[in-house]
């Protein structure tokens, strides 16, 4: 099975191929179904590979395609091992149901099968990054969903505002990519190779300060990716995008590439624990921050946006705190039920005739039941109501953190406020759109989205019900999954665990009660009588006020990065490039022009002028190779 | 003695020819001129056992060629003096100027001992050059030359029709 | 006294200067062309002399290639001329001179 397996790259990339040159032709919905139905080809075949890894009798392979940059170990190579198939299955499989999703939703666009062209071309890019067997192949797939990300964000490139949220998108990823690129030079110069084989032994080339530099630009290029602290701003805005867009590239797979990297670099890292704490550090962070900042959006997609930065900072803490499992386990569950709520918020924002607005939702729920229960169930996943997805992965995080006791306990103590807080504002979105008596625009006849879109939702919310089965405390079947990708030639790299016993019962019963409460207090609020929510939120009227604004962060870094930035590009165009550099041109063209005007009268046009020239210079060459003979 | 009798009478012809060409205001008499001088060096090529060559210097070149430069003399109608007033500025003076460094020059080199170039011959061997001799070397060693020079009369003859045919005179007829 | 190559080259050299001052003096297209004519024949007798000198067949081989491509310049040579005297009614050097700079 695995000599086949750059099928799953080739599928998706033949039908982006396709759809670029006979989309037009192809046309609406024909161009969508070839996508979808390629996109699902990759998923069954990864899913017949994957097998032997189920079976617990699969081992890691490299097929190598063909040579690409031998000297510095980056052939065109996939690996095929226990974390790539997961990312793969989850990317091809999620990615499935939102390509038949998005015939739905994108019914009626002008650039229909455009717009699936990017969708097959962004798969081809995540599997490539997934599927690398080396860096430079992991670099390629990585800047290639940084380009489809660009082109799917502003995707209505018409909009100025999604014009601009793709070029922020594209610009923040590169100050990320800076730092990635520069650890993959301390790489390559202290191996001279890229790789993967590497990991299998990084103390061979690296010294713990090196290895902790490595790790620290790794985060840097990952929270570019995942949208972390201080490089989250673009995740918000990337919103201007399709929704099944934000739902596939900035919620279930795309995004994840940083925890990804981190878990593939897992050796890395476990020589570097200040990498590692800093990994979480900022995860937690994150997480808060990203929460908070939801609490306040109107907006039904910045909500699931800033939702998702959060839940990114959770798998952060995960990876950081050496529960690699745990990190990719939220990965996946989150995949699920992050992508049903955006597909969800798709289905509404459909039906509402493109408001987005919550304030002018509300009792939803009447004219759209898929989509209410669906999104339900969702939000009570993300909430971390059990035997929901999003408990088992969230709890296991949150364990696992505990569980390493000394700065982690606090990074768990962050990650326990922030699951109420999660809880809070996504009750609060349910509540707004769902519930009570609707606030809608005048002529909005709100109605279910077609079968294309629903299905989809159902098959989602069936895996968010039952996906956070596959890894629970009882059994656990990712972990055993994964074992294999995380052992070096030393032995397995040290991975944290949830604590166990009554303590892992306390822990969960605490993150559960922190989500109830969350729960509780937002239906009380929203669902409840007018003048008290009034006059509760009137009282945190400042706290607030900071969070609708997502703290002014866009501001600040548009007063002290952008702005500057601009300035010495201006004064590099109209200074220095007008002044300087057309002047070195402009002067050397003007001394040539002025060097022609003077010998120009040389050129009478009397072949005989030309002629005494000639035998002038023939005398003069005889005269120097008679002196040069010593005349 | 009689070489050296020769060779002073035939120079004299030759270089006297030679300056027709230059001074002489009727061009016919400029083309008489150089055909004395080709005469003189056909001399000079028999006296070098160059037989073939010589006879195609008198048949080709002073037959042939110059016949053509009297066609084309008579044909355009400059049969006739014509002013020999220099009109570029200072061009006779740096001719004059350029040929007196050529001969302070070559004079020096002569007064220096240095117009040994051309080395005793190596063997005693004579050159002949038989029309069967010459015949042998062009259709073995010299072939590939020989095909390109018959290559180059042809572009040069279908050139010339060319030049004949669609020469401005013909463009001017069509116009008209 | 014996004429020896020298004399020969000597000849040929005068001859050559000849021919190049006449080229450069005369204005008539059509004696400038008997100049060059006359360079060209003054090489052809270096060749020879040399070729004597030298107990070689080659110096008379390169001169019979001389004059073949000689043959095929004046051929050239004069149909321009020809063709320039039919646009301008002259055959005079300086009248074409379009191409100052």
């Amino acid at each position: 099975m695995t000599d086949f397996i750059w099928l799953v790259v080739a599928l998706p990339a033949a039908g982006a191929v396709y759809l670029h040159f006979f989309g037009k032709r192809a046309g609406e919905p024909a161009s969508g179904w070839i996508a979808s139905v390629l996109m699902s080809g990759a998923f069954v075949y990864a899913l017949l590979a994957a097998v032997p890894f189920f079976q617990g009798t699969g081992h890691a392979e490299s097929v190598v395609l063909w040579s690409w940059m031998p000297a510095i170990g980056a052939e065109f190579a996939i690996r095929w091992d226990p974390l790539s198939s997961l990312m793969t299955l989850v990317v091809t499989g999620v990615g499935t149901l939102i390509h038949f999703y998005a015939i739905g939703y994108m019914h009626g666009d002008p650039r229909f099968s455009r717009f699936f062209t990017y969708m097959n071309l962004f798969a081809t890019g995540m599997l490539t990054l997934v599927l690398a067997d080396n860096f430079a192949m992991l670099f390629l797939g990585w800047e290639a969903v940084g380009l489809c990300s660009y082109l799917l964000i502003s995707f209505w490139y018409t909009k100025p505002s999604a014009a601009a949220a793709g070029k922020k998108a594209f610009i923040v990823n590169r100050i990320g990519d800076f730092g990635f690129m520069i650890a993959l030079m301390i790489i390559l110069t202290q191996f001279g190779t890229l790789s993967f084989d590497v990991l299998e032994d990084p103390h061979l080339g690296l010294s713990t300060g090196l290895a902790t530099a490595v790790g620290l630009l790794m985060l840097v290029g990952a929270a570019g990716k995942s949208a972390q602290i201080p490089l989250y701003v673009w995740l918000p805005d990337a919103m201007e995008g399709p929704t099944p867009v934000s739902a596939l590239i900035h919620a279930a797979t795309m995004v994840t590439a940083g925890v990804y990297l981190v878990a593939r670099n897992a050796a890395i890292y476990e020589m570097a624990p200040i990498a590692a704490t800093t990994v979480a550090t900022v995860g937690a962070l994150t997480a808060l921050w990203a929460a908070t900042i939801a609490i306040a959006q109107k907006d039904i997609k910045a909500v699931l946006a800033y939702s998702t930065v959060s839940q990114l900072g959770y798998m952060f803490i995960g990876v950081g705190s050496t529960a690699y499992v745990a990190g990719m386990f939220h990965f996946m569950t989150h995949a699920f039920f992050k992508a049903l709520l955006f597909l969800g918020a798709g289905s509404v924002i459909h039906a509402m005739s493109d408001e987005q607005n919550m304030d002018k939702m509300g009792g939803l729920a009447k004219h759209m039941p898929v989509t209410a229960a669906t999104m339900g169930i969702a939000t009570l996943a993300i909430a971390g109501v059990p035997p929901l997805a999003g408990f088992w992965s969230k709890d296991e995080i949150l364990g696992a953190a505990f569980n390493q006791g000394g700065w982690m306990v606090v990074l768990w103590a962050i990650g326990l406020v922030t699951a109420g807080i999660t809880a809070f504002y996504m009750t609060r979105q349910f509540v707004m759109v769902f519930l009570g008596k609707p606030r809608w625009d005048e002529g909005i006849h709100p109605h279910e989205s077609p079968r294309t879109m629903t299905v989809p939702l159902m098959m989602l919310a069936g895996l968010t019900i039952l996906g956070g089965f596959i890894n629970t405390p009882f059994r656990t079947g990712l972990e055993r999954y994964l074992e294999p990708s995380f052992e070096t030639v030393d032995g397995a790299i040290h991975m944290a665990h949830p604590a166990d016993g009554s303590t892992a019962w306390i822990l969960a019963g605490v993150a559960v009660l922190a989500g109830l409460i969350g729960i509780y207090l937002a239906y009380r609020l929203y669902a409840g009588p007018e003048d008290r929510r009034r006059r509760v939120l009137g009282r945190f009227a400042r706290p607030i006020f900071a969070w609708e604004n997502a703290y002014w962060v866009d501001r600040f870094y548009g007063k002290t990065i952008v702005l500057p930035g601009k300035s010495v590009a201006n004064w590099a165009a109209f200074k220095f490039d007008l002044g300087f550099i057309d002047g070195i041109v402009n002067g050397v063209a003007g001394a040539v022009k002025r060097l022609g005007a003077t010998i120009r009268p040389l050129q009478t046009g009397f072949v005989r002028n030309y002629g005494v020239m000639l035998a002038a210079g023939s005398v003069g060459l005889l005269i120097w190779f008679l002196s040069r003979g010593g005349l | 003695m009689i070489e050296l009798i020769l060779f002073i009478i035939v120079a004299a012809v030759a270089i006297f020819g030679a300056l027709t060409v230059v001074f002489a205001r009727n061009p016919v008499y400029g083309a008489m001129g150089l055909m004395m001088t080709l005469f003189s060096l056909a001399v000079f090529y028999v006296v070098h056992l160059a037989h073939l060559v010589a006879a195609v210097q008198v048949i080709v070149y002073a037959g042939a060629v110059m016949t053509l430069f009297l066609f084309v003399i008579m044909m355009i109608g400059v049969d006739r003096d014509e002013d020999n007033t220099e009109k570029l500025p200072m061009q006779r003076q740096f001719v004059g100027a350029l040929g007196l460094v050529i001969v302070l020059v070559a004079g020096i080199a002569a007064v220096g001992g240095r117009f040994d170039w051309v080395r005793p011959a190596a063997s005693t061997v004579e050159a002949n050059g038989t029309v069967q001799e010459v015949g042998k070397l062009l259709f073995t060693e010299w072939i590939l030359p020989f095909e390109a020079t018959s290559l180059l009369l042809i572009i040069a003859a279908a050139g010339a029709i060319a030049l004949a045919y669609f020469g401005p005179r013909r463009r001017d007829r069509e116009d008209a | 006294m014996e004429v020896t190559a020298g004399w020969y080259m000597t000849l040929a050299a005068v001859l050559f200067l000849i021919g190049a001052g006449g080229m450069l003096i005369r204005r008539n297209a059509l004696m400038m062309f008997m100049s060059i004519e006359l360079m060209l024949n003054s090489v052809n007798l270096t060749f020879i002399a040399a070729g004597k000198e030298l107990g070689s067949l080659d110096g008379q081989l390169a001169v019979f290639f001389v004059l073949v491509v000689a043959a095929a310049e004046v051929v050239v040579g004069l149909a321009i001329i020809v063709s320039v005297f039919q646009s301008r009614s002259s055959a005079s050097a300086d009248e074409l001179s379009e191409l100052r700079g």
